[in-house]
Formats: C-alpha cells, structure tokens, sequence
C-alpha cells in the first residue's frame, strides 16, 4: 500500500481503525480477521515534578504503520511524555504498555524494538560517523556480517558516503541529525520515536529529514513524533494528539481536527488601517469569530463573501486562506507565548 | 535492577576510545608514577636509607604502584566519568540503547579498574626492570590491583553521583585520597604512626592493598589475604550499589 493511498484512507474514515490493521494483515491469511492491538498504550499517565503535574491524566493509542504526532508549546510536556514510553522517567501514576511489554517493568525489553531520536543530539564525540554507527550497534549486541552491512545501508541513508571518516565535530547541524536518525534505525526497530526531528534545521536539511521519515513509513514502522511545527504535523502526522499543559486537548487526523474546530475560511488583516476599518464594521459576530492578536485580527468564517466584499470595496490588504492546524493549534492552546 | 553482561558494551567502548589515543595514554601511564619512583626513591632513599632489611626503593615502589592504581581509577571515575555523563551525553545515548543505569556503571567502574591495572601494571614493570621487584609472583599482585582500582573507581562514581561540576572532585581528593595517601604505608611504614592514626589508616582500602601488595613484590607471603581483600571489596560493593541507585535518581527522573 502507498503512502498516498493511506492518507486518502485516513482522510475518507476518519475515527476508524481498519486502516491500522493493513501492514499487519498483508503477513496473515487473507480470511481472518485480525484484532488491531495499539503498539504503544497509555492510560491515565501522571508525572509531577515539584508538586506539579507536567503530564497530566494522557490517554493515547498509537496503531501500528502510524505516525503519530504529539503537538503542544514548548514546556507542555511532549519530552516528559516521550521519556516516560520509553522507560527513562517513571510514571507517577497511570498504565503503559510498549510493543506489548509493560512499562517500566520491562522498558530494557521494549527498547530493543525501539529507535531513539532526542530532543537534543548525543552523539559520541569520541568518535566519527561510521564508529559512531558501530559503537550504537554494539550497545545492541549487534556483531560481525550483520552489523556492517547495517551500518553500511545507514550510512548511505543517511546521505554520509564519503564523510564517514570524519569526526562528529566537523558535521553540520543537519548532517549530525541525520546521523541521529540513522544510529536510531540500527536495530531495525518497529517503532522510532522522535523529539522534535528537525528543531532548528534550515529548510533543505528538513525536508531531507521527512523524506526519511516517509521512508521510513511506507516501510511500515510506527513513528511517534513530537514537535511545535504545524506544518511538520501535518504533512507527516496520520494522527496527532494537542498537548497543552500536560494534557491532550484534542487528538484525531489533521483534518478532521481543523474540521471539528475551526470554520473553513480565515481572513487575516493586520495593520492600523486594519483596525480602523474593522472597529467601523461594529458587531460581525454574526459573519465571523473574530481574534485579535496585537495589530492583528483574524476573522474565522463559513460564509466570508459579505466580508470579502466589504474589504474589497474598501480597498483594504488582506490574506484569505483555508483554516489549517495553527489556527487549531492557537485555539486550543490560547494565544499568549510560551518559554 | 542489578548489572547485567550488558556492561561489557560500555566498557568496550571506553576502550575503543583509549585506543584511539593508544601512545599518549600508555605514556601517560608510565610518565608521572615512574617520575615519582625515581625522585623520591633516590632523593629520599640517600635520607632514609634502608627500612629493615628493605633499601627504601624496594619498599617505595610497591606502594607508589598500589596509590597509581588509586589514583588513575579515581581520576577516571571522576573527571572522565563526569565528562560522558554531563558534557558528552554518552550515558543518555547509551540509555536510549537496551543499557540501564547499572550497566553503565558497572561497564564505567570495571573500566575505572582496568585503567588502574594498566597504569599500576606499567610501573611494575618499570620496577622490574630497575630491579626493585624480587620475583614473578608478582604476578600475583596483578588481581589485587585490579580489585584496587574496581574499588577506588566506584567510590570516585559515588562522589561523581552526586557533583554539580568538575570543582566538586577537588574536596574528595583533598579530604580523603590525599590522607589515605599519606597514611597507608605507601611512603613511610604504618607503624610510625600512633596506634588511633594506624586504626584509622585501616578502615580505609589504601592500606590493606598495600599490605597485599608489598610482600607479593619483596619475595613474602602476605598474610591475612581474606581480610584485607574483604576490606577493599567492601568498599567496592557499597561504592558501587551507592553510585548505581544515586546516579539513577539523577538521571532517570
Ligand atoms: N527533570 C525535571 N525536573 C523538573 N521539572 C522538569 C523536568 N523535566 C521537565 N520538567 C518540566 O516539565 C514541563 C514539561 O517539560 P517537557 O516535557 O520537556 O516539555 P516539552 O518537551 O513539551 O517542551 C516543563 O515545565 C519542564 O520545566
Ligand atoms: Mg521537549
């Protein structure tokens, strides 16, 4: 099954999990029905620091062959949440359960089935590209025939042919996250767990990043994804749940989310003349929800054409474009900025 | 959790690295200890002469071979250990990996030793070739000072557990290896000192590996062999279940 096909499924059912099952099913007999058991399942999942609840109460499902995204503002808690899956911090309270193993009881177990990209690169200074590749593997017990020829396809995946000599302190920014990502596919994983993949990447070395990760999907390996880019939510989230202060305000598919929570049409205006203009228009609660963000407003509609027409004959600037995940993403987690 | 084989792979890998700088590191190794055998031995040895049947050369080297172990697993299990948990991120790589806390300290501490024995091991055989060292059972001092540098390599994680940066290292030197150092027969014998100071001296490790390692160079039997070694290998065990559940309340949280 093709990527674009998946997206059409995800976008055509929302809500439902057949679609799921599919890289699952190809490896059964065709009659049998097959029960969609979550790859990774969270109940009531608590963590307090200081008195203070960073992750607060999450329910999440992630179905296998998903990428699934966790979206919040910085501090929201997607790092504490990613950590916990992972055995790396202890829950305070809650259930979870990673590729079938409980966690933390056996997260070692499920973390042989899982790759790893953090927040932040740890690469090992110590050594260059291609050691860093084998002393990763080795931390797996991976030896011998299988490891070079692993280490040789990651090195080629992660574009690096020809660098693999060089030590980790000569890579660019980009370069050291590709890496990142490959160390993390070393034990050929079924799940790659990602935070925040391409904070702080120039735009070629991003879009090189989620062509990995499509790869990495249409191969039929879950992701979980954190990040605070919309648009990497959603060209490359099926699902997404919205975190915000420790709690998942929202999860569905991108659309269905922009659907549910926002009216198709925005209209942006910035500016004084903007503002002049829009206190003369008095109530257009009846057209539009209106939000103002310093000098500028954002009117939220079903129907702009009375609005639209106003504006032309006023000759005023402005941006009409469909609702997309931001304006979901500001309405759910409010306007005022994060540290 | 307890460590499992799994910490070979951390142990290889400080391996791999020391490798890599093979020629500094052994003359790193042989450099400073032997530097010390040769001034104090011949400046002292004119002073002191002989201790007993023993010319103070003979008596020294043993001991500066049992403080180098001490003091190379302390420096790794402080300094270097800190630079790979803090600065590097090693161990949070390495957590990422199917590795827990207790592997990683294991794998660090067993490194810790290794380097201890390496550094201890050159200058015993420097100590040979001067003529210092009666004969090849040695050999035998070879395991005590790996045991040694175990010891000394997981109290230096403990410190290392609980440091907030490099400076922190300086107040456990001063207040306990230089002491140890002074007081537990690797300059002068023990029994110099008060009987208080010579209690003291052996409820420190230092001491007991120094009377382990003396007779096995001079040509004598040690004695008391299970004691001393039950000693040290207490330090060992308590350092090493100590840094092992502090270093996981510090990174596992
Ligand atoms: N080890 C810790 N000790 C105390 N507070 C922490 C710790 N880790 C995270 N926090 C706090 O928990 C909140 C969530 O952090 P985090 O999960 O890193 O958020 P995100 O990854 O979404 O930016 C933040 O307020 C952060 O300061
Ligand atoms: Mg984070």
């Amino acid at each position: 099954m093709t990527r674009d096909l998946r997206a059409f499924q995800t976008q055509s059912r929302p809500g439902t999990m057949t679609r799921f099952g599919q890289p699952l099913a190809r490896q059964m007999p065709e009659s049998q029905p097959i029960p969609v058991t979550p790859l990774v399942s969270a109940r009531g999942l608590i963590k307090q620091y200081d008195g203070r609840l960073v992750v607060d109460h999450v329910n999440l499902d992630v179905m296998p062959g998903e990428c699934f995204g966790l979206l919040g503002p910085n501090g929201a808690g997607k790092t504490t949440t990613l950590r916990m899956l992972l055995g790396l911090t202890p829950p305070d309270g809650g259930e979870l359960t990673v590729l079938g193993e409980p966690i933390p009881a056996r997260a070692r177990e499920a973390r042989t089935r899982i790759g790893v990209v953090p927040q932040f690169d740890n690469l090992d200074p110590d050594f260059t590209v291609r050691e860093n590749l084998t002393t990763y593997a080795s931390y797996f017990g991976l030896r011998g025939e299988t490891l070079s020829r692993r280490v040789e396809e990651l090195i080629e995946f992660a574009n690096l042919r020809g660098r693999e000599s060089v030590p980790i302190q000569a890579l660019s920014g980009g370069m050291k996250r590709r890496l990142t990502l490959a160390r993390a596919l070393i034990n050929a994983p079924e799940l790659v767990v990602l935070d925040e993949p391409t904070t702080g990447l120039d735009p070629q070395a991003r879009h090189h990043i989620w062509q990995r990760l499509r790869m990495l999907l249409s191969r039929g390996t879950t992701l979980i994804i954190t990040t605070h880019y919309m648009e990497e939510a959603e060209r490359l989230c099926d699902r997404l749940a919205i975190i915000d202060q420790g709690r998942v305000v929202a999860c569905d598919t991108p659309r269905a989310l922009i659907r549910a929570h926002i009216e198709p049409h925005v209209l942006e205006l910035s500016g004084h003349a903007a503002t002049v203009w829009l206190d003369a228009q008095g109530n257009v609660s009846d057209i539009a929800r209106l939000h103002r963000v310093g000098d500028a407003s954002l009117l939220y509609s079903h129907d702009p054409r009375p609005l639209l027409d106003r504006l032309d004959s006023d000759g005023l600037r402005y941006l009409h474009r469909p609702a997309n995940l931001e304006d979901v993403f500001l309405k759910l987690t409010g306007h005022d900025l994060r540290d | 959790m307890s460590p499992s084989l799994r910490f070979v792979h951390v142990w290889r890998r400080n391996l791999r690295v020391w490798r890599k700088i093979l020629i500094p590191s052994i003359l790193g190794n042989f450099g400073e200890p032997v530097l010390y055998l040769l001034a104090f031995g011949y400046g002292f040895g004119m002073l002191v002469g002989d201790l007993g049947d023993m010319p103070y050369m003979v008596f020294l080297a043993s001991g500066i071979i049992c403080s180098s172990a001490m003091f190379t697993a302390s420096f790794e299990g402080m300094y270097s250990a800190y630079t790979r948990m803090e600065v590097q991120q090693t161990w949070s790589a390495m957590l990422g990996a199917p590795l827990t806390v207790a592997d990683i300290v294991f794998g660090e501490v067993a490194w810790a030793a290794t380097k201890g024995l390496m550094s201890a091991g050159a200058i015993l055989v420097v100590a040979a070739v001067l003529g210092l060292v009666a004969d090849a059972r040695a050999l035998l001092a070879l395991p005590v000072l790996l045991v040694t540098g175990f010891t000394f390599g997981a109290c230096a994680m403990v410190v290392t557990a609980f440091s907030k940066s490099y400076d922190f290292f300086l107040y456990y030197f001063t207040l306990a290896i230089t002491p140890m150092l002074l007081l537990s027969g690797v300059f002068f014998p023990l029994e110099q000192f008060p009987a208080p100071v010579q209690t003291l001296a052996y409820l420190l490790p230092l001491a007991h590996s120094v009377e382990l390692v003396r007779p096995l160079l001079t040509g004598g039997i040690p004695t008391q062999v299970l004691l001393h070694l039950a000693v040290i290998a207490v330090y060992g065990v308590a350092g090493l279940m100590i840094a092992t559940i502090f270093i996981r309340r510090r990174l596992v949280r």
